[in-house]
């Protein structure tokens, strides 16, 4: 189709029957001398020296391009007009271009220079629109200007000729697919471009081009999730899409434990194992034995996918709002799925061809998931102005959410559809009937009366199509039922309709054993009226007599023999055969061969029920949304959405490096492994590199530091300074271990006592708070968010602070050696940690002391005095504009320019110790300076307070101030919501932090820990199991990811099997008490101990997060 | 349909070209090859290709199925020949129709087209045959600058506008006279926002912002008049018309009400989360900002009843019909455009009715009764009776048929939504305000 399109090309142009000619081709013949002459007017006007009758021209010329006429022979006067001064002959000297410049490539390669010219300009768009043209003209002989072109403009300065390039990467591919290669490099690079212009774009080129090439995601994976939101609608379905595919690859089935609970409700999972995740398909037994091993945790970067997404269902573009359902279809737990239903029957009300997409992917998704829909059945309800191919989904849809509790409901909806004019509508209902019948036992035999109520329908299709599904709801059952084939029996005398009739005689025939008095009897009546049957009734009658010949050949012998005659002598010659046919099989004679023996088995022979199911079942298998699925046939292009993985393939592939200038601590990166993700991103916002955790690394190198919270905190600022840093450090962990060396005792036994009563409590406990794990997810992301945001952020802040001390970095060696290797594949992971080890291993002992816990509150409070100037001296050197890592408290276009942000500092807050340091930074990007920034209207929970910071008199155009409040939070972790206000404006925020920046680091000794411990027992103390992730089975790693979950200080221990914390509520001042002993093989308990009980099982449930990755 | 050629072009190299696309079907994606507008006869008025030309005899399929579906509602929106994928959309008795080869997100090109509509709708006011032939050019341009090589890239018409200036009058009589045309001059910069729904610079000497705030009322009643189904639609349209930047602030009194919502992409969706107000720098001129809807969980108020009765005799050529419309729950306002549109069965030759108010029209070809009843005045109740003629022979009509109602209700949103106030931050200005509220009958049906 597509050659031969090509093939006519031309010629498509020329004419459309019964439409004027203009515009034609001159070459063609004089004969057309009108026309000649009319081209002929063009090519004058546009040889003319006025712009206005080039204008005329082109405009005319362009009007026969739209209409398909062929303006091709004008060509060479067009391309002359290229370097034309008027910018509006220009465009369309453009438009006429790229429509033709294919056909005339020669007299086209004129033009290039202008845009070769125009891609120099110092306007951004005239460098992209001299791009775009450029790559529309599909001439191979400039691929390579096209490529160079292209390589040049994907690192211009400017974000949309970055765009423009993304665009034209695929119109040079299909141009030339040998530039492959070449083009993944600039995909390549273009993808690692952070604005939300360019991202659409380039996922599109990547779809396009090298789809297979999922590695080039990794790095950018957690960048296109938070540029997400802000990307342009299109570009949203196209990465969304991709996304999808990719999570595909990339985490664990979140359903792999529920499939098997949830055998009991999916009514699919007995219709066959086929239509069922994989997961499903394997041993049942085994794969509950896997799930008992393995509690599924969703990888964080998983949860930024869903979480990052779910807004986009309050889209206006239904398809991104359907992008983001199949997104949660396919990716997001069950408890989760339930979300996209109420968009979904939302786009119900959008344009008609809206409906029929969405009905269709509704309709595979209720087969799975029928319970998400199930509270939206009204919805589905079908109008009588609905167009059919709607009412027929949508009937589909109802059937597929029919189940016990709401069948008499639908039945009665049901009833008035059949009632309705549209018969192929009405046809369709009765299947839909005759599929619940099936479907739900206890209405078959309301179904069956029902329908056989129909049978007395004057509309042929009606009883028709009730008698088929008759038909098959009695072959289920037909020994319960022959009262229902009597009465069928009963209705040939009534019922006319040929292809009703027919049906009745075949299910006689076929039950005759189930009505052995009234099939004779039928016959009868038959064979009296056969003459003046159809045919299709006669055939029936005759097959009829031969099973009743079969069975009960007393009764019918000589009936059968008179319908064998009548049809001898029949008009239709199909008649004639079959009777001469049957008479052969069934009446024995000499001649009749072996056949006859087997007649029983021939007529009588057991024909399958037939299965009414769903035509959506199994259509999952397609990425629901697509072409594919919808035609439920495989589209060219199409990229099969894989199956989950078995065992997620390494997460850390998605940790990008750190860019050189931002700040970044040790801190930082360990704790990038437990937290969440998703917020890092969240910080970053629109501005962001994602400098996201490369964690495994940095933490086996982070050793030295990493009990203490506050040691590490390398930026380039100070690698200079590092040598004397380490080493400096190196003495103090030395100095450390002794002190640890001495207190050495060992003392555990009093944690296992009470194992066994804590393990039933525990076992209850896991459960529970999985459950709510995900409820929480999927229900209020907020809470997550502002979890797990604040705590990362306050990191940076805290660097920012320390670094000022000089205290100690272990990490910058790692952050150098990392910066380099930009390709970080896994082997130069592993050099990497392998480096690192050696650095470990030179340096003494992991052991270390809280740094914190010796701060003297008054060189704390100094530091934030530096901490402030500090960052107000130098904003480039510390936080250049967009590397922030903290929390968002204003966006900057909510803000107009100004965007703040805030962490949690983890210093002691001078004036009020009950109070919780949050440091917060304002950038004002505006064009106008912002005065008084201050804070107003407070709004707490009781009992809460905050000391605000001092009011910033005035913040320039372009810069950066900070600034330190105080919250005390009440140990609670409600926000704290008030009004940033400047001069002009009002914002409402909220500072809500993670439970771990609620405490405060103590130091005690081991005995201490234990004594207060045995204070805190029973209620106080909350026990888990849990499986340490892989990366983190080593103390050092325990102790880096417990630290920067919560800040807590570490406990000295003699045992090298378990690890302790302690800290105390910033308000309350209650002990807080975390002992984490690992066991054999990555098992480990975690103990908490802490008379907060909800901060306890907050705690808990973040620590556990933190260690379980 | 066959095409007469002429045939002098047959040498050009687009030939072999074009060969090997269609040989290599993986990497000859793109998104929407060509885009076909055609009318309701089946004529293509115009064609716009984004790359290599698709022969517009690919239509032929189309129009098999169209022939096929009788109704243009019914036509299948996406059609599977054997090297494309038709993919149409029908708008304003136009179809327009998008080519595509390769596998794309069908609801992709359907947003699209029908932005496409609206856009054009945006520019000419109407969205018809004859506009577009009348501005074939203007409309080629504008599908030009929609789709880079398939791929959306300016449909946002606040954008678009600055490229290709919408025709006014007095232009089209400057241009005339001129020379000039449509196409804009300076170059666009909305393209390059962060906010390409505003372009900046935007000046106005009456600052006003104006907000609709339209229900309807979707319902299915039946037969003895009890709700089967019903629930609100919501639309809050916005006409802003503001110089500068301002960032509006819209908040409500009772927004717990909206049980589902869809944003304009100007609408912070956060703000929305977490304190139920929207915020947004609004688009230049008309747009919708919102849409929502009121559960059906919510007791939706119905603001007419309906008194029915239409039967037709066992016997003889004969049926009855008497319709009669009462107020309901119409919260003291008047219900006003009450209209009933009755599909009769197929049997019934004509209607000979009375109404005691407003007139009744029966289309004998379309088989439709339409009677306009107007306001509905709660002292004298309208009132349709008489009898309907039935084809003599033919079997009685099996169903009754459904009667679909329009109606309005002005100063009345059904839900009780109210707005609470609009702030205006990052202006000087003191603008003018206004809020409008009005419920009609969205999908209203009664079931008979």
């Amino acid at each position: 189709m597509s050659a031969s399109s090509g093939f006519n090309d031309e010629k498509g142009g020329s004419s459309s029957v019964g439409e004027p000619e203009y515009g034609h081709d001159p070459a063609s013949g004089g004969i057309f001398s009108s026309d000649y002459k009319r081209h002929d007017d063009l090519k004058e006007m546009l040889d003319s020296n006025k712009d206005s009758l080039k204008l005329e021209a082109m405009k005319r010329i362009v009007a026969m391009i739209a209409r398909g006429k062929n303006a091709s022979d004008l060509f060479p006067a067009v391309v002359k007009n290229v370097a034309c001064k008027n910018i509006e002959v220009k465009k369309l000297v453009y438009v006429y271009l790229v429509r033709y410049a294919e056909e005339q490539q020669d007299l086209a390669l004129l033009s290039i220079s202008t845009f070769q010219r125009g891609l120099k300009d110092p306007n951004q768009l005239i460098r992209a629109s001299a791009l775009r043209v450029l790559s529309s003209i599909r001439v191979t002989i400039i691929v390579p200007i096209m490529m160079l072109a292209i390589k040049e403009a994907a690192s211009d300065m400017s974000p949309y000729v970055r765009k423009t390039a993304a665009h034209a990467i695929p119109k040079l591919y299909s141009l030339d697919p040998e530039q492959k290669d070449q083009l993944i490099e600039v995909i390549e690079k273009l993808l690692a471009d952070k604005t939300t212009l360019v991202a659409g774009s380039v996922v599109m080129a990547f779809e396009e081009v090298c789809p297979e090439r999922i590695d080039l995601i990794h790095k950018n994976y957690r960048k296109l999730c938070n540029l997400l939101i802000d990307v342009e609608e299109w570009g949203q379905v196209v990465i969304i899409n991709m996304l999808t595919r990719y999570a595909r690859t990339q985490f664990l089935n979140p359903n792999i434990n529920e499939n098997l609970l949830e055998e009991g409700c999916d009514k699919t999972f007995y219709g066959s194992d086929g239509n069922d995740d994989d997961e499903e398909e394997k041993d049942k037994g085994e794969a509950a034995a896997l799930a008992k091993r393995k509690p599924y945790v969703m990888d964080p970067d998983h949860r930024l996918l869903l979480r990052n997404t779910k807004p986009l269902l309050q889209s206006r573009n239904a398809a991104v709002v359907m992008a983001v359902a199949q997104l949660y279809f396919h990716l997001a737990p069950k408890a989760e799925v339930g979300v996209i239903a109420k968009a979904l029957v939302r786009l119900l009300r959008s344009h008609s061809e809206v409906q029929y997409v969405v009905l269709q992917n509704v309709a595979t998704m209720t087969i799975k998931r029928r319970g998400m829909f199930e509270p939206y059945l009204k919805s589905f309800y079908i109008r009588s102005t609905d167009p059919t191919q709607i009412k027929v989904l949508k009937l589909e849809v109802l059937t597929n959410l029919a189940n016990e509790t709401n069948i008499s409901t639908i039945l009665r909806e049901f009833q008035t559809y059949i009632k309705s004019m549209d018969k192929d509508f009405v046809a369709a209902t009765i299947q839909a009937i005759g599929r619940c019948a099936t479907n739900i036992g206890e209405v078959r035999d309301t179904c069956l009366n029902g329908l056989v109520q129909l049978l007395s329908n004057r509309d042929e299709l009606v009883v028709a199509e009730s008698v088929v599904v008759i038909k098959k709801l009695l072959q289920m059952q037909p020994e319960k039922h022959s009262d229902i084939i009597k009465h069928m029996a009963k209705l040939t005398d009534n019922i006319q309709v040929p292809m009703a009739r027919a049906s009745i005689l075949w299910l006689i025939g076929e039950y005759c054993e189930h009505v052995p008095k009234i099939a004779p009897d039928v016959l009868r009546k038959m064979a009296k009226s056969f003459t003046n049957e159809e045919d299709i009734v006669k055939l029936q009658i005759l097959n009829l007599a031969a099973k009743l010949y079969l069975t009960n050949s007393k009764q019918t012998k000589l009936l059968t023999q008179y319908v064998l005659n009548l049809a001898k002598y029949d008009q239709n010659y199909d008649i004639r055969d079959r009777a001469r046919f049957i008479r052969q099989l069934i009446v024995p004679t000499e001649k009749s061969g072996a056949l006859s023996k087997y007649a029983k088995k021939l007529f009588l022979a057991l024909k399958p029920a037939p299965v009414l199911e769903s035509p959506f079942k199994d259509r999952d298998h397609f990425q629901l949304g697509s072409l594919s699925h919808l035609l439920n046939a495989k589209a060219g292009g199409y990229q099969e959405l894989p199956d989950w993985p078995e065992a997620a393939p390494d997460p850390s592939v998605r940790n990008v490096e750190v860019p050189e200038w931002t700040k970044c601590s040790s801190r930082e990166k360990r704790k990038e492994k437990k937290v969440e993700k998703p917020f890092y991103s969240d910080s970053e916002g629109e501005s962001g590199p994602t400098e996201s955790a490369d964690s495994e690394s940095y933490s086996s190198g982070s050793d030295s530091g990493s009990g203490s919270a506050e040691s590490g905190s390398g930026s380039e600022s100070q690698e200079s300074e590092e040598a004397s840093d380490s080493e400096e450090e190196e003495k103090d962990t030395k100095k450390k271990k002794k002190k640890e060396e001495l207190k050495k005792p060992v003392q555990r036994s009093e944690s296992s006592e009470q194992s066994s009563e804590e393990e039933v409590r525990k076992r209850a406990r896991k459960s529970k708070q999985q459950k709510s794990d995900s409820e929480s997810e999927s229900d209020e992301d907020d809470d997550s968010d502002s979890e797990s945001i604040p705590s990362e952020s306050e990191d940076s802040e805290s660097e920012v602070d320390v670094k000022n001390k000089k205290k100690v970095q272990t990490r910058v060696k790692a952050v150098q050696s990392k910066a380099p290797p930009k390709p970080v594949t896994k082997e130069s992971k592993k050099e990497m940690s392998l480096l690192d080890l050696d650095d470990f291993e030179a340096a003494p002992s992991p052991q270390v002391t809280p740094v914190n816990s010796f701060l003297s509150s008054s060189l704390a409070t100094d530091l934030e005095g530096l901490s402030l100037s500090d960052s107000v001296l130098s904003p480039t050197a510390i936080s250049p504009p967009g590397a922030q890592k903290s929390y968002e408290l204003l966006h900057r276009i909510t803000g107009e320019g100004l965007s703040v942000e805030y962490c949690f500092s983890r210093q002691p807050f001078g004036p009020d110790t009950n109070m919780v340091a949050v440091q917060i930074q304002f950038v004002n990007s505006a064009a106008a300076d912002a005065k008084n920034l201050h804070m107003e209207d407070v709004k707490l929970q009781s009992g809460m307070r905050v000391k605000e910071f001092p009011e910033i008199e005035l913040l320039p155009a372009g810069e950066t101030a900070t600034a330190v409040m105080g919250i005390d939070f009440c140990d609670s972790t409600q926000a704290a919501n008030f009004q940033l206000c400047t001069h002009s404006r009002k914002f409402f925020v909220s500072i809500q932090p993670p439970v771990g920046e609620l405490m405060k680091p103590v130091f005690m000794t081991e005995n201490e820990f234990k004594k207060e411990q045995g204070q805190l027992m029973g209620m106080n103390e909350i026990t888990e199991k849990l499986t340490l992730g892989a990366k983190c089975r080593n103390e050092h790693t325990i102790v880096q990811k417990v630290t920067a979950a919560a800040n807590l200080s570490r406990v000295p221990c003699g045992s090298d099997k378990e690890c302790r914390f302690a800290g105390r509520t910033a308000s309350g001042g209650s002990l807080v008490l975390v002992t984490v002993a690992s066991e054999e093989d990555g098992a480990a308990r975690l103990t908490l101990n802490c008379d907060k009980m909800v901060i306890g099982t907050m705690l808990v449930k973040d620590v556990l997060l933190a260690l379980t990755q | 349909m066959r095409f007469v050629g002429s045939g002098s072009h047959s040498a050009f190299p687009v030939y072999w070209q074009h060969h090997n696309l269609s040989t290599k079907p993986e990497s000859a994606a793109e998104m929407i090859h060509s885009v076909f507008l055609i009318n309701y006869t089946g004529d293509i008025f115009l064609e716009k290709h984004w790359k290599s030309v698709i022969n517009r005899s690919v239509c032929d399929y189309f129009f098999e199925a169209k022939e096929k579906a009788l109704e243009p509602e019914n036509v299948p929106p996406i059609l599977q020949t054997p090297h494309h994928y038709l993919i149409n959309i029908y708008r304003g008795k136009l179809f327009f129709l998008a080519v595509i080869q390769t596998e794309v997100p069908p609801l992709f090109v359907i947003e699209f087209l029908h932005k496409v509509a609206e856009t054009l709708q945006d520019y000419f006011g109407e969205c018809s045959e004859s506009v577009i032939k009348d501005n074939l050019v203007t409309v080629y341009e504008i599908l030009e600058e929609m789709l880079d090589n398939g791929f959306p890239l300016a449909t946002e018409s606040n954008v678009l506008k600055e490229m290709i200036r919408p025709p006014t009058i007095l232009r089209s009589v400057v241009n005339t006279l001129t020379g000039g045309s449509n196409l804009g001059d300076t170059l666009p910069t909305g393209q390059l926002s962060n906010i390409p729904w505003r372009r900046v610079g935007v000046k106005y000497t009456n600052n006003e912002a104006y907000f609709d705030v339209i229900e309807e009322i979707d319902a299915i009643l039946d037969k003895s008049g009890s709700t089967v189904f019903a629930e609100i639609q919501g639309v809050i349209e916005a006409c802003v018309r503001l110089t500068g930047m301002p960032d509006l602030t819209l908040s409500f009194m009772n927004p717990r009400l909206l049980d589902d919502v869809s944003f304009h992409p100007s609408v912070r969706f956060k703000r929305w989360e977490s304190e139920r107000v929207l915020s947004f720098i609004p688009p230049d001129g008309n747009f919708t900002l919102m849409t929502y809807h009121v559960s059906s969980q919510n007791l939706v108020a119905i603001p007419v009843y309906v008194k029915q009765n239409i039967s037709f005799m066992e016997t003889g050529p004969c049926g009855r019909l008497d319709i009669t419309i009462g107020p309901k729950q119409t919260m003291g306002k008047t219900v006003e455009g009450l209209l009933v549109t009755i599909h009769m069965p197929k049997a019934v030759l004509n209607a000979n009715l009375t109404a005691t108010q407003g007139n009744y029209t029966y289309d004998l070809a379309t088989k439709v009764l339409v009677w306009d009843v107007g306001k509905l005045n709660p002292q004298k109740l309208p009132n349709l009776r008489g009898s309907l003629s039935v084809q003599s022979g033919a079997p009685k009509p099996e169903e009754n048929p459904s009667l679909n109602i329009d109606m309005k209700i002005q100063q009345l949103a059904i839900s009780g939504l109210k707005v609470n106030r609009l702030d205006m931050y990052g202006e000087k200005y003191k603008p003018f305000k206004g809020v409008k509220y009005l419920t009609k009958a969205g999908k209203f049906q009664v079931r008979t």
